[in-house]
């Protein structure tokens, strides 16, 4: 990377979150996607979609849609790859310390990114279980 | 060609070798308390009183109108307290703009806990105060009007003469008088800086600003205007602010001031054109890309866009990694999370201002940089939209 610059106000960001945010993995939607959930932290105004696609009890499949800062795009591509091959059960226990840890740490006062994704993830596997029994929703 | 293209000079500037140079020998040979009676501080003192002579001219008043401070958010904080203290009999009303720095902002609210109150004027959607809202806001309480003679985030340029005529008149109507201080930090060496032009009885002004050093300000008092000192200790400054004078600062400041106003017209036109180029080339062509601030009454140095769909902080990472320096409203507030008050105030919403990028261009320069910067900024912009689900078509 070249940065010639870099400010104060410009967080130090790792290795890896500078890798996920030059190459984000699976950017995108899955238009048949077996759940979708979508944040936006209201303060930042940092928005994240996610979506799913779950085969017995699997997440097969992960894309994402951020508009955001560069913690918020790079967690949410690592958590994409995070989430696949998991069981719905695994993918629950993932939160905003694991996504963290999964960028090797975000810097102070960038920590609220991963919440937004942890959140997103929250009310995508929330919109399935809405879909998988609608009634009891 | 550099290794890095500067488009941040609205934060800072680059100290100015020849300033560099007049700076040098008070910190070593000359460095002298002035306060001494002996020949070296004579020295010192002498170098003193010329740089005050040196920014008297400039602002158009007498040297012992000026004060040498550690930067302008020291200079607001004096006069905006200074002159609210002093005025404690006359009344407890303070008037500002929603757009101000927050050395401003700040110092207003700060005066919140001792009585006071301020009004926080509204700005129009490319930024300007009406004269007409500031001269209505004036009570039988109005003690002080501080308003900006140019944004820092925005570059809208305010009319600050105007503002003042009005608000003094109203006030003169009311049979009472009332402190005018402007905060004219990004106006140095760019805007005509004389004091009773703009009709104000206080003015701010940043060393950092215009190639001098950092952590050097200065601050206009108007002879018999009334102020209570905020800094106190010895009698340096005529009383007005205590502390062991920076003298190779303040030598800095003056040189700088004075090369800045010397240089003005060649500087003003260069930084215009590059402007006009990053503002013509990008609004227009880059697909939902807007302008913020005023097309003609702006700084000729500032360049200040939103752009839907992508988040600044991004956009300026990316451009860091091609080696390009800006900033996404004002360095100050980037710390926070919150939009920029300013566009807020603006009308701005805060989904767009999210997407808020300020390029703000120097003497250093050159229209290759910005051919770099119409190549380089598309790209990112088109990357980001593709992430985030926006995607347009740019160019
Ligand atoms: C309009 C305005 N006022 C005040 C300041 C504060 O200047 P300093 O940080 O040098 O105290 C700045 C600089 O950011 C400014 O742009
Ligand atoms: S700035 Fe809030 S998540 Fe990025």
């Amino acid at each position: 990377m070249k940065s010639a610059l870099l400010y104060r106000y410009m967080p130090r960001y790792s290795t890896k979150v500078m890798d996920h945010f030059t190459n984000p993995r699976n950017v995108g939607v899955i238009e048949d996607a077996d759940a979708v959930g979508r944040e936006r932290n209201p303060a930042c105004g940092d928005t994240m979609t996610l979506y799913l696609k779950i085969r017995d009890g699997i997440i097969v499949d992960a894309r994402f849609q951020t508009l955001g800062c560069t913690a918020s795009i790079a967690v949410s591509s690592v958590t994409t790859e995070l989430v696949k091959g998991k069981s719905l059960e695994e993918a629950r226990m993932i939160d905003r310390h694991c996504l963290g840890d999964a960028v090797d740490g975000l810097p102070p006062g960038k920590t609220h990114a991963g919440v937004l994704v942890a959140d997103a993830l929250k009310a995508a596997l929330g919109d399935y279980k809405t879909r998988a029994a609608p009634d009891t929703a | 060609m550099k290794d890095y293209i500067y488009l941040d000079h609205a934060a800072t500037t680059p100290v100015d070798p020849r300033v560099v140079e007049a700076m040098l020998p008070y910190f070593t040979e000359r460095f002298g308390n002035p306060s001494g009676v002996y020949t070296l501080s004579q020295s010192s003192h002498g170098a003193m009183e010329e740089a005050r002579e040196t920014v008297a001219d400039v602002l158009g008043c007498s040297p012992g109108e000026v004060i040498f401070t550690g930067g302008a958010s020291e200079a607001d904080n004096a006069a905006i307290k200074g002159g609210a203290f002093a005025m404690r009999r006359e009344g407890n009303h303070l008037i500002t703009s929603a757009i101000e720095h927050h050395a401003v902002l700040h110092s207003c609210q700060a005066l919140d806990d001792y009585g006071f109150e301020t009004t926080y004027l509204d700005v129009d959607a490319a930024g300007l105060i009406s004269p007409e809202d500031a001269a209505e806001a004036v009570t039988d309480r109005t003690v002080l009007v501080t308003i900006m003679l140019a944004n820092n985030e925005v570059g809208t340029i305010e009319p600050v003469a105007d503002i003042s005529r009005a608000v003094k008149e109203r006030a003169w109507a009311l049979g009472r008088d009332i402190i005018v201080h402007t905060d004219a930090a990004q106006a140095g060496g760019v805007l005509d800086l004389n004091v009773d032009r703009l009709e104000v009885d206080m003015l701010t002004l940043a060393a950092h600003k215009f190639y001098g050093p950092k952590g050097v300000g200065i601050l206009y008092i108007r002879d018999g205007t009334p102020f209570t000192p905020q800094q106190h200790g010895g009698s340096q400054e005529k009383n007005r602010r205590a502390g062991t004078e920076n003298i190779p600062l303040i030598v800095g400041a003056a040189e700088a001031l004075r090369l800045a106003v010397e240089e003005q017209g060649t500087n003003n036109e260069h930084c215009t054109s590059l402007r006009d180029r990053l503002i013509d080339g990008l609004v227009g062509r880059v697909e939902g890309a807007y302008l913020n601030g005023h097309r003609t009454l702006r700084l000729p140095n500032n360049a200040n866009f939103c752009f839907d769909g992508v988040a600044g902080e991004s956009v300026l990472l990316g451009l860091d990694m091609e080696g390009i320096a800006a900033s996404s409203g004002s360095a100050c507030t980037s710390g926070s999370m919150d939009p920029s008050h300013v566009l807020t105030a603006m009308g701005v919403s805060a989904e767009r201002a999210v997407g808020s990028l300020r390029l703000t261009v120097g003497k250093s320069n050159d229209g290759e940089e910005i051919d770099k910067v119409l190549e380089v900024l598309p790209r990112i912009i088109q990357r980001l939209r593709e992430v985030s689900g926006a995607a347009q078509p740019v160019g």
